[in-house]
């Protein structure tokens, strides 16, 4: 009997995610009363009693979270609903002041939008099925890891009744990297319209991933995993790639995904399964009899249209064509639209586009990162850096040295004439003063003087920065060189 | 005529003459509760400082010449479930038997504003569910014209405190029945406005869509004179109608002519005892005979209301009653942990709340809301357009109440579907959310009275005052709520 050796075909699988992100309003009241929405504030200082769902309170909607909401539609693409009308979720959870949530089930305010971006140079389209208002509930504080295991919790209803937006894709992202760079995206278009401030770490921006796997070219939709607990980008990117293995290896055994909600351990890498979906609770959603269906007036939408602004798209456009940047600066300058401004206010007052955005794309955005600072908190102003750029354009200072300038700039908004002058940084241009640590070095260096002399001037360069050594980076290169060839180098 | 047994606007010339002060009023009515209250239990807070205070607040008004409010100095009650700062403010509930909340529901403040002493909170079925206050985790409230008999529910404290002259009106809710059916057993006026003429805000919800507050008093006037406190938009709830509410009491006038009676027969059928069929046919002959007209017309949908009004209330209200878990405010059970501690809270709740919030939280699941919440509202839609159509014909209907005069306390009914169909007549009006007004027409063999009920279209609230005064300056000129008794003393047997 012959034996065969079996050859077991490895299946392709096509990654397949949807994504839900819950994104507070940046609306100043609350969205049934008038209570503040600022981060932040003692527990229970802004809470009322209709948002602490107080017996006999009834919820008024603010139509300024109905604006916003409308707002984040229009700049994904959305079409708006001519009424909305909202329903009651109902759970036990002590941070939900009513036990029900109230929100949109079946009349979402946006349907049917999308987000387009590049991606390893192809343009990308994301569907977004719809985005519908909330309410937030309040913050739980265990004395303890969890709330089961804790000896008591306590609740701040701060955050319940801060309006909420959830925007729901489509199944449309194909990778885990494509739903970070979809989110950044979609956080940035967000920032623009100032709907909301986006802030994952305090929570204002949260999300949730659903990733299934089925065979390349299939269409039939395999066993999802829903993902909670996903606190950065990075995050979201991490998990759904630890999913994309971990559901490879299932399927390549034979076996079934289950469906269920997985919980993202950051410090160990993996999901953790919670429950799975037959567990699931029901809702028992009902319509809100509370607040009778909003008409959503065509022409309001319109003017709400007629205030949005510039979106990152459209202004990566126009800095590639008015500045004539590289895509890549484009794209990198407009992420963040106070970037972009900054960028602009910059060019005005100093011109160059393109070493502007060297600038800024180098030593102001990494100082930014480093000190976890947001634009509007910087003091360095356009003025400031075009007064700098220009310092090292007059040859007043180096290009090296104008980094150092910059970073006490950045720090302290001093005035870069006044940071060269005070630590004594201008370049130094006198002839003299040069020609005699030029003199110094090549007495010093005898072996490479030599070199230069015999024709090799490779070396011209080393003692160029022994020079700049010796003077603390402060000598004119130019200059410097000029004095070296005349010394060594006949003519 | 006894002072109690005044009504408001008899008080008000009195108080405006300055025979006798707001303050030697309101004395005199804590004193009745004080000696009347442990018989009937109409009260389960009584406020006697804070109604003094506001009592001589008005004498010092009116002393200065001010123009007052016409309502200023004129005590009453509320029921249990409108919210009242500082005031204890139960709902007939363990649940929130210490809680003392830190606002005024709208008609509180409205009613404060003019100047008018609030006596205490009145004894109701627990959240506004029965329909004999029996249900009240406190105490019962007994009929102040046979102690054996129930006062009739939710609202009965209110109801019995006006009947008892344990004051002069009293505010009660009525989500499908609760205003009107105690105000027949009891004897009194009483009426549900139009949903959303009256403000819901701090009214402690039972079914949303379908609560309303409205006032008890002892003739039709003066439901109009509380009607013209309480009703008119309110910007906190976005239930209540735009604009402001019409002067209800400059409409009164006795005027039979023109008025055109329509008497649905689907509300006189076999389940509605011959003698209140009777006396409601009386009612609709002796208007006839002052020169309205009156025909028989038809709401095809009424056999389809209780069942749709029992979807809608369950539903709703288990939803309403959900925050009821011991984590902010009311009585905290003890449990080992927060899932337990809630349960163990909500278990405080009575037997009638649960079955109901059982019903509710059923009807609300995934597959079953279509079938039963949303085909229930289609009812509604249907019921309205019957009325509309009656509309079309007459200006007002006229109809029982109730099916019989007061039933014992303690009654056991023999089936749940028993004590619903007692709703028939009332629930439809609160589906359609109609205005609807319950007052005495007649007494029954057992010296009881007998509810009639005027209904009238959406904001037709100024028509059905109208059409009921004109019947009670026809019938009962000295007011239908106390002069059907003719001298009939207030029952403290207690047996
Ligand atoms: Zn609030």
């Amino acid at each position: 009997m012959a034996t065969e050796t079996m050859v077991k075909p490895v299946t392709e699988y096509e990654v397949v995610i949807g994504l839900e992100i819950h994104a507070e309003l940046l609306t100043d009241a609350k969205v049934w009363c008038g209570c503040s929405t600022k981060f932040g504030a003692e527990p229970n200082t802004q809470v009322c009693p209709v948002c602490m769902g107080l017996p006999g309170t009834l919820p008024v909607l603010n139509r300024e979270a109905v604006a916003y909401a409308i707002k984040a539609g229009l700049a994904l693409n959305c079409s708006i609903a001519p009424e909305a009308r909202f329903d009651r979720k109902h759970y036990f959870y002590p941070d939900l002041p009513k036990a029900y949530q109230i929100t949109q089930n079946d009349h979402p305010l946006c349907r049917r939008g999308y987000v387009e971006f590049e991606l390893g140079g192809e343009t990308r389209r994301v569907g977004i099925h719809h985005i519908h208002l909330e309410e937030e509930a309040g913050k739980l504080m265990h004395a303890g890891d969890r709330l089961m295991e804790a000896e008591y919790s306590l609740i701040d209803y701060n955050r319940a009744g801060i309006p909420l937006i959830e925007i729901v894709t489509e199944p449309d992202i194909r990778s885990p990297e494509e739903a970070r760079v979809f989110l950044e995206n979609l956080k940035s278009i967000l920032e623009y319209t100032r709907v909301s401030d986006c802030r994952m770490e305090q929570g204002s921006l949260r999300v949730d991933a659903n990733i299934s796997l089925r065979p390349k070219g299939s269409t039939k939709f395999g066993n999802k995993a829903e993902i909670k607990n996903l606190n950065s980008f990075r995050a979201v990117q991490r998990a759904l790639e630890y999913e994309v293995r971990r559901q490879t290896e299932i399927l390549q055994r034979g076996e079934e995904v289950a469906a269920e909600t997985r919980h993202w351990d950051e410090t160990k890498g993996v999901t953790v399964a919670m429950r799975t979906k037959d567990e699931e609770d029901d809702y028992r959603y009902s319509p809100e009899p509370d607040i009778p269906p909003f008409e959503v007036d065509p022409a309001w939408v319109e003017r709400l249209r007629a205030q949005l602004p510039e979106l990152p798209r459209e202004k990566q456009q126009r800095f590639v064509e008015q500045y004539e940047l590289p895509a890549y600066d484009a794209g990198v300058l407009t992420a963040d639209a106070k970037v972009a401004d900054f960028f602009e206010a910059c060019v005005a007052a100093y011109g160059k586009p393109k070493i502007v955005s060297n600038w800024l794309m180098g030593e102001f955005l990494r100082l930014l990162r480093e000190d976890g600072a947001e634009v509007q908190d910087v003091p360095l102003t356009p003025e400031g850096l075009a007064e700098l750029l220009t310092l090292v354009d007059r040859g007043v200072i180096s290009g090296s040295i104008g980094k150092e300038v910059f970073e006490d700039m950045f720090r302290t908004g001093k005035s870069a004439a006044a940071i060269v002058k005070e630590r004594g940084l201008e370049q130094i241009s006198d002839e003299g003063e040069l020609a005699a640590v030029v003199d110094q070095v090549i007495a010093e260096n005898e072996d490479a003087a030599a070199k230069v002399r015999a024709g090799e001037m490779k070396t011209i360069g080393f003692l160029v920065g022994q020079v700049m050594q010796k003077t603390r980076g402060k000598a004119n290169p130019k200059l410097v060189n000029e004095l070296l060839r005349a010394r060594l180098v006949q003519e | 005529m006894e002072l109690h047994d005044l009504t408001v606007r008899e008080l008000r010339q009195r108080l405006a003459a300055k025979e006798v002060s707001s303050a030697e009023v309101t004395e005199h009515v804590l004193r009745r509760i004080e000696q009347l209250d442990p018989h009937v239990g109409a009260y389960l807070t009584v406020t006697a400082d804070q109604a003094l205070a506001a009592a001589k607040a008005a004498d010092e008004a009116r002393a200065r010449g001010e123009a007052v409010h016409p309502l200023a100095g004129v005590p009453g009650g509320l029921k249990d479930n409108i919210v009242t700062e500082g005031v204890r403010t139960t709902a007939g509930s363990r649940v929130l038997e210490n809680w003392t909340p830190p606002y005024d529901a709208t008609v509180v403040r409205r009613l404060k504003d003019a100047g008018v002493p609030v006596l205490g909170k009145t004894n109701m079925d627990e959240f506004a569910m029965g329909s004999s206050t029996e249900t009240s985790a406190f105490k019962k409230t007994r009929n102040p014209w046979d102690a054996g008999r129930a006062p009739g529910g939710s609202s009965g404290g209110s109801a019995a405190a006006v009947a008892a002259g344990m004051g002069y009106w009293a505010l009660g809710s009525d989500t499908g029945g609760s205003i009107r059916q105690p105000a027949a057993f009891c004897g009194v006026v009483g009426m549900k406005p139009t949903y959303g003429l009256v403000s819901r805000f701090g009214l402690i919800a039972m079914a949303s869509s379908l609560d309303q507050i409205g006032p008890f008093t002892r003739d039709v006037a003066d439901a109009a004179e509380l009607l013209n406190v309480i009703a008119g938009h309110d910007p906190k709830d976005s239930t209540s109608a735009p604009g402001r509410a019409p002067d209800f009491t400059a409409a009164l006038k006795a005027e039979a002519k023109g008025l055109r009676i329509g008497l649905p027969k689907e509300y006189f059928t076999e389940g509605i005892s011959a003698e209140v069929q009777a006396a409601v046919r009386q009612a609709a002959a002796e208007l006839e005979r002052a020169g309205a007209t009156v025909e028989e017309v038809s709401l095809p949908h009424a056999e389809y209301a209780l069942g749709a009004y029992y979807m809608i209330v369950s539903a709703e209200s288990s939803s309403n009653l959900g925050r009821y878990d011991g984590v902010r405010y009311g009585r905290r059970e003890a449990g080992a942990d927060v899932p337990a501690m809630m349960t163990a809270t909500r278990a405080l709740l009575g037997s009638e709340v649960k079955r109901r919030i059982v019903l509710g939280t059923f009807v609300r699941g995934k597959e079953r809301l279509p079938e039963y919440y949303m085909r229930a509202a289609r009812v509604r839609t249907l019921l309205r357009r019957d009325f509309e159509q009656a509309f079309e014909k007459v200006d007002v209907l006229l109809t029982p109440v109730t099916p019989t005069t007061a039933f014992p306390l303690g009654r056991r009914v023999r089936s749940q579907m028993e004590a619903y169909a007692a709703d028939i007549c009332t629930v439809a009006v609160n589906l359609a959310g109609l205005p609807a007004l319950s007052m005495p027409c007649g007494v029954g063999a057992d010296g009881l009275p007998i509810g009639l009920q005027f209904i009238g279209p959406a904001f037709g609230d100024a028509q059905v005052l109208q059409a009921a005064y004109t019947y009670e300056q026809l019938a009962w000129p000295e007011g239908a709520g106390r002069a059907w008794r003719a001298g009939k003393e207030v029952d403290v047997d207690g047996h």
